[in-house]
Order: structure tokens, then C-alpha cells, then sequence
């Protein structure tokens, strides 16, 4: 029976007979130092997290500077540098959009205009925002739809980094799935969100140094950038790949179909803003600034990393296209034919230029990024579901230990519900599809509501609650008719020509603003609140403490500007 | 909050573990070259990369060491 159960526990973590590369024992040294680390710093800060202002909200006490790094961190997750690379080999330079003005303008709007009243009003999350504004029936739906998503988001990260160790180093799927899901859960439960702020800071180091050298090597090996250029337009048959707005003037002329009106529009306003300044996984980040200004300046100094990013993503997956002898392919495709599929061209630049060590450092880099993605997702899940589901409508006069406790047992749950989901993509692989578009439903209609309800004192709790229910099923709604009419497309992204990518935009934008509309609509045919009720939560009817800062450069606004100016420089520069 | 030990000690110690290790492998393959050496070994990135690490580790570990 025993020996049974071990054979089964052996089959279950072996690993496949193929792989593009083996660790030596050296990368192996690596990696086990960095999970070594991680879990000490989780053991360390345990003392640290005994009350629930300390466990979710880490205390209040982060600088701007490591509030700043976790606020990138966090969502820079296993799907967001494989991903993204994949994506930059499949669309060429056209995938820096997502990082740039599909996060750059909306985190500085952050900043400067949205954390005062986030901050002030000292809400622990964007639910808890809602229920002061919009009252308990907003807070319950925007909670339950946050937590379900990022749960399941989390799951299909985890399975995205699973398969691609599987194929790259050969690793076991369960093995994977089991050893960093049980670490994060660890962690997270001791330290709380300081433990998860902490590893977050140390993960994007790891990051920026196991895979900076990538683009490094890559550019010496092509010869520069204009030489890059010159090849990738040789190798495709055109220069498409190396434009980021030139050709976007039609959904043809390009290799993703988008539109510029929709990569502004969609992208650039409604998803970017919808994501950066009320998904709560990245906004909790900030919340735990230790002052005003701090949480003003993390932000920005996240864009300013942000901004950064492509040239470990987007340029390794540029550089494939034109250094590696053979052609990459999707998903699909790779599973029959047993090609390498988009998703795996960062792990086979990293094995292309890295030795023993810094092989390890790469993989370790990799593991470090699923990592603090997946630690966001979880640290946001306990909190959202234990102070705006468990505390608003479930136990609402438990004692704060209590609260806490629940918090570390949710965090479990999390993770559970995460490899759930990790388990069930698996065996059906749409379910990555069908996750990812949820998530795409709930986030363009709460920017509508929360932007609504910051800036516009007019707007009603029945008015915040109609409209984001609304705005949510118009997302839902459209996202049917095209799954069930796939010709629907030229009317909901507008051009029979768009892809994919281009009916999300379109989705989220229509869905925005049937959530704007049908807000100002209800609001106007209901009784308004009192200026005395919407002191510290609206535009207008709050008074904004004054920042002595003693130096023009220690104003959030100059910074803001500044980093304004070289995003503009760099769409120029890379038109 | 129990002590003062800063993420950036944290940070330099994990710099300096990692740069001393990957740079003495690349002083190792000097004398033991690779029978599969990757792209570009010539350049010896393991072991510039590994020193850029130790001394920003140093920096960090030292500069911070006194909050502990």
C-alpha cells in the first residue's frame, strides 16, 4: 500500500524525458537560494503582521520608492514577460503599447489626480472605496467579481508557467504548480502584504538582472538597433514590425489588425486607466504608503520602471525574430508539430546567451516574476474577501484577530482555488481564453464607476450601481454575440479586418461608456447626497491637504511631467 | 515592526551571494571552457556580470548593514 503510494507520489512529479536544456548543479544552487530567501523573509516578518491594518495593508508604512517597485511587481507576472515576449516575436514592436501608453498616462493619472482620495479617505481597498460612495450594493458586487477573477487569473498564470518550464527545462507540470504555489502561500500568510511588498522588491531586481542581459548580448549579436531593423524587415518582408503608430492607420496594415482609435481609445483610456488606477492587486500597493506624498510618488516612480520594461520583453522577442534560425509558432500548432511555440521565446534567448549560473539566474528571474505576480493576486483575494465580503455582509463584529486569522486561512484558499484553476486549464485549454475575458468584462465599467464617482459629485449610489452592472453585462454581452457570430466583429470593433485584440479594445470601450451614460442617466433622475457625505471621497467637495514639499523637484507634478515627456519622446523616436 | 532590517540589506546580500557565485563560474570556465558554450561565450558575460552584482551588492549590504 505505502510503496504503492510512493510509486504514484514518484509518477506524479516526474519529470518528461525531453527538454531544451538541463540546470547544472550551480543553477540549481541559484534557484534554491532565491526560494531559501523568499520563505525567511515570509518567516522574519511574521512578527510583524499581528493586526489586520499590518496584515493587508502592510501597516502604512512603505517609502514611495518600494511601494513604487511592488506596484510594477506585482504585475509583472509570468504572462506578462513570456507573454508579452511571444507576443513582440508574433506582432512586432506594437506589443510595447501595452506598456507604454497602455499603463504610462494612466499611472500617472494616478498619481496625481485619483490616490488623494483613495488615500485620504483610508479605505483598505476599491470595494471598500465604493461602499462610502456608492453604498453596500456596489462594494458586494465589484468585491465578488474582484475576488473570483484574480483567483482564477492567478490559476492560469500559474499553468502559463508551468507548461513553459515543462518544455524548456523539462520540469515536471505537478512539480511546478505545487512547489512555488506552496511558497507564495507561506509567505503570504506569515508576512501579510509587507512580506508580499518585500519579496515583490527583490523579485523585480531578479528580474532586471537575470534578464537584462538578453537584450544586451542580442544587440551586440545583431549589430545594434538599426542593424536589427534591417534584418527583421529582410526576414518578414516588410518593416511593419519595427513601427509603433505608422501603421495603425488601418486594421490591414499591420501584423496585430488594431487601429490606432482603438489602441488610444480602448487601450490607452479605458482598459489602461480601468486596470491601473481601480484593479485592486496593483492599487493595494500604494494604499500601503506611509504618507500622502508617498503614495503619490509610487505611482509615477512605477511608471518610470514601467517604461523600462519593453527592453527585457518586447526587444528579446525582436531580437528572435531576427537571431534565431528557426521559426516560432502558436500554441496550437506547437502542440502537434512539436515546434516552439511564441510563448517560449524569452526561456530560448536566455538559453541562447546564458551559461551555468547565469542560466540559473535567467530561470530564477522567470520563476521570480510568476512568483510576485501570483503573490499580488493572492494578498488582494484575502483582503477584498475578508474585509468586503467576510466583514461587510457576512461577520461584520468579529474582533481584529479574527479578521487576520481569516486573512492567512484565505490566503491558503486562494492558492488552492489558484492550482484549481491551473489544473482545469490544463484539461481544457479554452478556459485560459474564457478567464481572461472575464476579467476584461468586470474592469472597463468599475473605471467608469470609480472615475464617475471621484470626479463628479452629482452621481447617486442607485446611479454608481445600475451603471456598473450594466456596463458589465454590455461586456458580457457583446463578448457572446461575437463568440456565437464571429462576423459581429466589423460592427463591435467596427472593421470586419479586426482581430482579436482589437474587439477587446472595442468591447471595453463600448462597455465603458454604456457605464458612463447609464451612471449620468440614473443619477440625474435620483436624489443627490449631501456635500457633508462626500467630504474626502469627491472631487470638489474635498479640501486636498497641502504638500510642503521644500524644492521643486521633490513635487510628484514635476516627476509626473517628466516621465510624461519621455513617454512622448519614445512613441516619437519609435513612430 | 520588529527591527529595522531593510529590504535593500535583504536585496544586497542576495546581489552579493549571487555575483560572487556566477563570477567565480566564469573564472572556473576560463580554465575549464564549456564542451557546449552558448552564444557569444567569448565575451565572458559571467564573469563582468558577476562583478557588476558583488560590487552593487557590497554597496548595498554595507550601506544598509547599520539599520540592522
Amino acid at each position: 500500500m505505502s510503496l504503492a503510494f510512493v510509486t504514484d507520489a514518484v509518477a506524479f512529479f516526474q519529470a518528461p524525458v525531453k527538454s531544451l536544456v538541463h540546470l547544472g548543479w550551480i543553477d540549481i544552487t541559484v534557484i534554491a537560494i532565491y526560494f531559501a530567501m523568499v520563505i525567511y523573509i515570509g518567516f522574519y516578518l511574521k512578527g510583524t503582521s499581528n493586526t489586520s491594518e499590518e496584515f493587508f495593508m502592510a501597516g502604512r508604512e512603505m517609502t514611495a520608492w518600494i511601494a513604487g517597485l511592488s506596484f510594477v511587481s506585482a504585475n509583472l507576472g509570468s504572462l506578462e514577460l513570456m507573454g508579452w515576449a511571444g507576443s513582440a516575436y508574433q506582432y512586432g514592436i506594437l506589443a510595447t503599447h501595452w506598456y507604454w501608453i497602455g499603463a504610462i498616462p494612466a499611472m500617472l493619472f494616478l498619481g496625481i489626480i485619483m490616490m488623494p482620495f483613495y488615500y485620504i479617505s483610508k479605505v483598505n481597498s476599491v470595494p471598500g472605496y465604493l461602499a462610502l460612495r456608492f453604498g453596500d450594493g456596489t462594494r458586494g458586487l465589484s468585491a465578488i467579481c474582484f475576488a473570483l477573477m484574480t483567483v482564477l487569473m492567478s490559476g492560469v498564470n500559474m499553468y502559463a508557467m508551468a507548461v513553459v518550464m515543462k518544455v524548456v527545462l523539462g520540469w515536471n507540470l505537478n512539480f511546478s504548480i505545487w512547489v512555488s504555489s506552496i511558497t507564495v502561500a507561506i509567505y503570504v500568510a506569515l508576512g501579510g502584504l509587507r512580506s508580499a511588498i518585500f519579496n515583490e522588491v527583490l523579485q523585480f531586481l531578479l528580474i532586471w538582472l537575470g534578464a537584462l542581459l538578453i537584450p544586451i548580448l542580442g544587440l551586440i549579436e545583431a549589430g545594434g538597433w538599426t542593424n536589427l531593423k534591417h534584418q527583421i524587415a529582410a526576414r518578414m518582408g516588410n518593416s511593419d514590425y519595427t513601427h509603433l503608430w505608422s501603421t495603425t492607420a488601418h486594421f490591414r496594415d499591420n501584423p496585430m489588425g488594431i487601429h490606432w482609435t482603438g489602441l488610444v481609445f480602448g487601450l490607452g483610456i479605458v482598459i489602461s486607466f480601468g486596470y491601473w488606477t481601480t484593479d485592486f492587486l496593483v492599487v493595494q500597493r500604494v494604499l500601503s504608503a506611509h504618507n500622502l506624498r508617498a503614495a503619490r510618488m509610487s505611482p509615477i516612480i512605477g511608471a518610470g520602471f514601467k517604461m523600462m520594461v519593453p527592453f527585457i520583453v518586447i526587444l528579446p522577442g525582436l531580437l528572435a525574430l531576427s537571431v534565431l534560425p528557426y521559426h516560432l509558432v502558436g500554441e496550437a500548432q506547437a502542440a502537434i508539430t512539436g515546434q516552439h511555440s511564441y510563448n517560449e521565446v524569452l526561456p530560448l534567448m536566455l538559453v541562447r546567451y546564458c551559461g551555468p549560473g547565469l542560466l540559473g539566474l535567467g530561470v530564477t528571474a522567470l520563476i521570480a516574476g510568476f512568483m510576485s505576480g501570483m503573490a499580488g493576486n493572492v494578498s488582494a483575494f484575502a483582503t477584498v474577501w475578508t474585509y468586503d465580503i467576510y466583514g461587510a455582509f457576512i461577520n461584520k463584529k468579529a474582533s481584529d484577530s479574527h479578521y487576520v486569522s481569516m486573512g492567512r486561512w484565505c490566503t491558503f484558499g486562494g492558492v488552492i482555488i489558484s492550482v484549481v484553476t491551473a489544473y482545469m486549464v490544463r484539461h481544457a485549454a479554452s478556459i485560459m481564453d474564457y478567464v481572461q475575458a472575464l476579467f476584461s468584462f468586470f474592469i472597463a465599467p468599475l473605471f467608469g464607476t470609480v472615475i464617475l464617482g471621484m470626479l463628479w459629485k452629482r452621481a447617486t449610489k442607485a446611479g454608481g450601481f445600475w451603471g456598473l452592472l450594466s456596463g458589465t453585462c454590455t461586456a458580457i454581452g457583446l463578448w457572446l454575440w461575437v463568440e456565437h457570430d464571429p462576423t459581429a466583429l466589423r460592427y463591435v470593433a467596427l472593421s470586419a479586418d479586426a482581430k482579436a485584440m482589437a474587439a477587446d479594445m472595442y468591447r471595453a470601450l463600448w462597455s465603458w461608456l454604456v457605464c458612463v451614460i447609464v451612471t449620468v442617466v440614473v443619477s440625474l433622475a435620483t436624489a443627490p447626497k449631501p456635500d457633508s457625505e462626500l467630504a474626502g471621497l469627491v472631487y470638489g467637495a474635498t479640501r486636498l491637504p497641502e504638500e510642503h514639499d521644500d524644492h521643486w523637484y521633490q513635487k510628484p507634478v514635476f516627476w509626473a511631467s517628466l516621465i510624461a515627456v519621455i513617454f512622448v519622446g519614445l512613441n516619437i523616436i519609435f513612430w | 515592526m520588529r527591527g529595522h532590517t531593510s529590504i535593500w540589506l535583504f536585496s544586497g546580500i542576495l546581489l552579493l551571494t549571487y555575483g560572487v557565485i556566477i563570477m567565480a563560474t566564469g573564472l572556473w570556465e576560463l580554465g575549464h571552457p564549456l564542451a557546449h558554450p552558448p552564444v557569444l561565450y567569448e565575451l565572458h558575460a559571467p564573469i563582468w556580470w558577476g562583478a557588476i552584482m558583488t560590487v552593487a551588492g557590497l554597496f548595498y549590504t554595507i550601506r544598509f548593514r547599520s539599520h540592522h
